[in-house]
C-alpha cells in the first residue's frame, strides 16, 4: 500500500494550463523519479484555484505551501529544496501586497479572505436533515441567548448596529424594519420569510434552504420574539420541492426538540412556522403581492403605504425578510454586531451571496464581503471568461438590474455603488457575458421575461413593457431606425416613473443600461444593419470565399435546407433566399471559407 | 427525541454531539472511519448525486470499509457537480468533482484505500466564520 507523505497539487484550470502547467507536472514527475520519490510524493492536477493572475499555482500538502507563477524550470528546485530538504523556495512564495512579506501558509493568504461564508457557513458542511449537526455548529444558541438573556429591544439594537440590510435586493435596514413592526400595536403579528426567488439564473436562497434550513427557522423565531409574533410563514415557490421537503423535516425536528412550538427553551415564548406555496410568479417576490398570494388572492401588488409592517398578512403587522437576510441573523447574535460591522463597506455591511453564471469558468455559488470588486469576483473567484474570450458585461440584479462593463470592474460592490453605476444588487444573480453576446438581444431577453411576469394591473407595466419589447424586437430583426433608440429611452423613463410596484419601476433598467453602456451596438443594428456580436440572425449573412473554398462539399452536404450548391472541387455558393442562417456551414468548413459578413 | 427545556440543556446537547463527532474524526484505529459527504442540493441531485451516494454506500460496504456516508447541501462548485467531500481520519477534507460511478470507484480504490490523490480535485478557496 502506498501512503504518500506529500502531495504536490498543480492547478489544471484553463489559465494555468495555458501557462504550461502540464509541462510543470511532467518535469516534477521527472525529478520525483530521478530521486526515487515515487512512493512518497504524488503530483496531482486540480481544478481551478481561482487565482489565475498568479498562475500557474503549485500547492504542497500537508504543509499548505502555496507557490505562484511557477515555471517548468522551477520544478527541479521545488523537488530538491522543498521535497528533499524541507526548505520552501522563497522566491516562488506568494507575497502579500500590503506587507510585502512572503506568505508560506496558504491558509493565511488574503486570497482566502476573498470569500467569507456567513450565510452559507453550513451549506455543504452539515447534513441539512439532521438537526444535531446544526446544533453542533452553534445552532439555536442565538435563539437561546435572545430568549434567556436579552430583551427584544436589545436584540433589535444589535441587528441595527450590525448594519445588516435586506438581501432581497432593496437593501432596507433590517433592524429598522423589525423596530417599525415591533412598535405597531396589535395582538396578532406575523413573520414572513420571502423565499420566492425568481430572478433568472439566481439560486442563492434555494441553496440556503436546501443546505441549512434551520438557520432560517432560528432567525424567524428570533424575529418573532423581537416584533411580538407567534407565527411565522415561509412563502416558497412550489417549484422548489427539495427545499420544501428539507424545511418540512427541519420544522418537524425543531418541534420535536421543543425549539419550535409552545414554551421554547422554558422561556414562555411560543412560535410556530408554517409553509405557504407560491406558483412561481415573479411579481410575488414583491412583498405586497406575496402577502395577497398567501391570503388566497391574486398575486398583485398594492400601493405602499401602508407598509406590511403596519398592515400586512390578514391586515395584521407583518415583517417580511428574505431568506439570505434571515440566514445572517444567528451569526450576528452569536458573534456580535461589532464583529459583523467590520466586514463590508461603510454603508453595506457583511457579505453577499452571488450565483455566478454565464460565460465564466467556475460557475458556482459564492459569498464575498461587500466591497469586493467585480474584477475579483470574475477573475479571482470565477476563474475568468470561458474559452479565453473577452469579457463584455456582467448583469446584476436580474430583470430589475443592469449590465455593467469593463469600466465598472473595479467598483467595490455594494448597494449604493451598483445603483450609482446603473444596476442594482438585486437578490444576487450575476450573469457574465462575453464578446459573443449581443446586448440588444440581452435586453430583449429580460423584457420578454418581464412581459410574461407582469401581473397586468397597471398600464405602464402591462402595455409599456410590451411596447419596449416590440421596439427591441424590431431592432434585432434589422428593421430598427435611429429614432427607435430615443423612443426606447423615453418610454423607459415613463414606465419607471409611473408603474405601481417594484417590478414595473425597474423593468426598463436592462434597456436603459445597455443603451447607456453599449449605445454603439444599438446604432450598429439600426444604422449599419449589423449585429457586432453575430447573434441577431436577421442581420447575419453567410458567404463563401471563392478563393478559400476547395469544393469539398462538406457544407452543402450538411446544409439542412439545401441552400448551398456547387460542383465538387469548385467554389460553392449560398442561395441567400433559402439560407436560414443556422451557421452549420460556418462550423463545418475546415478551410475558413465560410465568412460571416 | 427528548425536548430541550433550557439554554443549558441546548449547550449540553451541543457538547454531546460534538464529542460524538470528535470520536469519529480522531479515530486512529485500524478500522478507521472515513467520512463521505455528498452534495445533495437540487443541482447536485439533477447531476446524479443520488446515484453517487448509492454507489458509495454499496461499494464501501462491499469493500468492508468503515465509513459514514451523509448528504449535505450545496458546496458552491456548480461547474463540477456532483461534488463529494471525503475526510480520511486525521487528514484535511478533500473535495472531488464530477463524481459519477467510475469516479466513485477510483476514489475508493485510490484515495480511501491508498491515500493517493486523484487528478481533478477541487481546491477550496473560501473561509467560513468558524475558520
Amino acid at each position: 500500500m502506498t501512503d504518500y507523505k506529500m502531495h504536490l497539487l498543480i492547478c489544471g484550470g484553463t489559465g494555468c494550463k495555458a501557462s504550461e502547467s502540464d509541462e510543470i507536472k511532467k518535469r516534477l514527475n521527472q525529478y520525483i523519479e530521478e530521486f526515487d520519490l515515487e512512493n512518497e510524493v504524488q503530483v496531482v492536477t486540480t481544478g481551478c484555484f481561482g487565482f489565475c493572475e498568479k498562475g500557474p499555482i503549485v500547492k504542497v500538502l500537508p504543509d499548505n505551501t502555496f507557490y505562484v507563477q511557477v515555471k517548468p524550470s522551477d520544478a527541479e528546485e521545488i523537488i530538491k529544496e522543498h521535497v528533499i530538504k524541507g526548505r520552501s523556495v522563497n522566491r516562488l512564495l506568494y507575497t502579500d501586497p500590503a506587507t510585502r512579506e512572503h506568505v508560506p501558509d496558504s491558509k493565511k493568504m488574503d486570497f482566502y479572505k476573498k470569500q467569507i461564508r456567513i450565510a452559507l457557513k453550513n451549506c455543504g458542511f452539515i447534513n441539512p436533515e439532521n438537526i444535531d449537526e446544526y446544533i453542533a455548529r452553534d445552532g439555536y444558541q442565538a435563539l437561546g441567548k435572545c430568549l434567556s438573556g436579552k430583551t427584544p429591544e436589545e436584540v433589535i439594537k444589535e441587528i441595527k448596529d450590525s448594519g445588516l440590510r435586506g438581501r432581497g435586493g432593496g437593501g432596507f435596514p433590517t433592524g429598522l424594519k423589525w423596530e417599525i413592526t415591533r412598535k405597531v400595536e396589535n395582538e396578532q403579528k406575523y413573520v414572513v420569510c420571502n423565499a420566492d426567488e425568481g430572478d433568472p439564473g439566481a439560486f442563492m436562497d434555494r441553496s440556503i434552504l436546501e443546505g441549512d434550513p434551520h438557520a432560517v427557522l432560528e432567525a424567524m423565531s428570533i424575529c418573532g420574539y423581537c416584533i411580538g409574533a407567534n407565527t411565522g410563514l415561509v412563502y416558497i415557490r412550489a417549484e422548489y420541492p427539495l427545499a420544501i421537503q428539507r424545511l418540512k423535516v427541519a420544522i418537524k425536528q425543531a418541534e420535536e426538540y421543543g425549539l419550535l412550538g409552545d414554551d421554547v427553551l422554558g422561556t414562555g415564548f411560543n412560535f410556530r412556522i408554517e409553509l405557504r406555496y407560491g406558483a412561481g410568479a415573479f411579481v410575488c417576490g414583491e412583498e405586497t403581492a406575496l402577502i395577497h398570494s398567501m391570503e388566497g388572492l391574486r398575486g398583485e401588488p398594492t400601493f405602499k403605504p401602508p407598509f406590511p409592517s403596519v398592515s400586512g398578512y390578514m391586515g395584521k403587522p407583518t415583517n417580511v425578510n428574505n431568506v439570505e437576510t434571515f440566514a445572517n441573523i444567528p451569526v450576528i447574535i452569536n458573534k456580535g454586531a461589532a464583529w459583523f460591522s467590520t466586514i463590508g463597506t461603510e454603508k453595506s455591511k457583511g457579505t453577499k451571496v452571488f450565483a455566478l453564471a454565464g460565460k465564466i469558468n467556475n460557475v458556482g455559488l459564492i459569498e464575498v464581503p461587500m466591497g469586493t470588486t467585480l474584477r475579483e469576483v470574475i477573475y479571482d473567484i470565477g476563474g475568468g471568461i470561458k474559452g479565453g474570450k473577452k469579457f463584455k458585461a456582467v448583469q446584476t440584479g436580474g430583470p430589475s438590474g443592469g449590465c455593467l462593463t469593463e469600466k465598472h470592474l473595479d467598483i467595490p460592490i455594494d448597494y449604493d455603488n451598483l445603483i450609482a453605476a446603473g444596476s442594482m444588487m438585486g437578490s444576487g444573480g450575476m450573469i457574465v457575458m462575453d464578446e459573443d453576446d449581443c446586448m440588444v438581444s440581452i435586453a430583449k431577453f429580460y423584457l420578454d421575461f418581464t412581459l410574461e411576469e407582469s401581473c397586468g394591473k397597471c398600464t405602464p407595466c402591462r402595455v409599456g413593457n410590451k411596447r419596449l419589447y416590440e421596439l427591441l424586437d424590431k431592432i434585432t430583426e434589422g428593421k430598427g431606425e435611429l429614432e427607435d433608440i430615443e423612443k426606447l429611452k423615453e418610454l423607459s423613463v415613463v414606465i419607471k416613473d409611473t408603474a405601481l410596484c417594484g417590478l414595473g419601476q425597474t423593468s426598463p433598467n436592462p434597456v436603459l443600461s445597455t443603451i447607456a453602456n453599449f449605445g454603439d451596438e444599438y446604432r450598429a443594428h439600426v444604422v449599419d444593419g449589423k449585429c457586432p456580436a453575430g447573434q441577431c440572425k436577421a442581420l447575419l449573412r453567410y458567404e463563401i470565399d471563392e478563393d478559400a473554398c476547395t469544393g469539398c462539399t462538406l457544407c452543402s452536404r450538411n446544409c439542412p435546407v439545401g441552400a448551398i450548391t456547387g460542383e465538387r472541387r469548385q467554389p460553392h455558393n449560398i442561395d441567400q433566399s433559402l439560407c436560414i442562417k443556422c451557421g452549420v456551414c460556418f462550423d463545418k468548413c475546415k478551410f475558413n471559407a465560410v465568412k460571416l459578413v | 427525541m427528548a425536548k430541550i427545556k433550557s439554554l443549558a440543556d441546548l449547550r449540553k446537547l451541543q457538547e454531546d454531539v460534538l464529542s460524538e463527532f470528535k470520536v469519529r474524526e480522531n479515530s486512529k484505529e485500524p478500522d478507521r472511519v472515513v467520512q463521505v459527504k455528498v452534495g445533495m442540493a437540487t443541482c447536485g441531485i439533477a447531476s446524479g448525486a443520488k446515484d453517487t451516494m448509492k454507489y458509495f454506500v454499496e461499494d464501501l460496504e462491499q469493500e468492508a470499509i468503515d465509513a459514514v456516508v451523509t448528504q449535505t447541501g450545496c458546496m458552491g462548485f456548480c461547474y463540477a457537480e456532483p461534488t463529494v467531500e471525503v475526510t480520511l481520519p486525521g487528514k484535511e477534507p478533500v473535495v472531488f468533482g464530477h463524481v459519477g460511478k467510475e469516479k466513485v470507484h477510483e476514489i475508493i480504490e485510490r484515495y480511501i484505500k491508498r491515500g493517493e490523490m486523484i487528478d481533478g480535485i477541487i481546491p477550496v478557496n473560501f473561509k467560513t466564520i468558524d475558520d
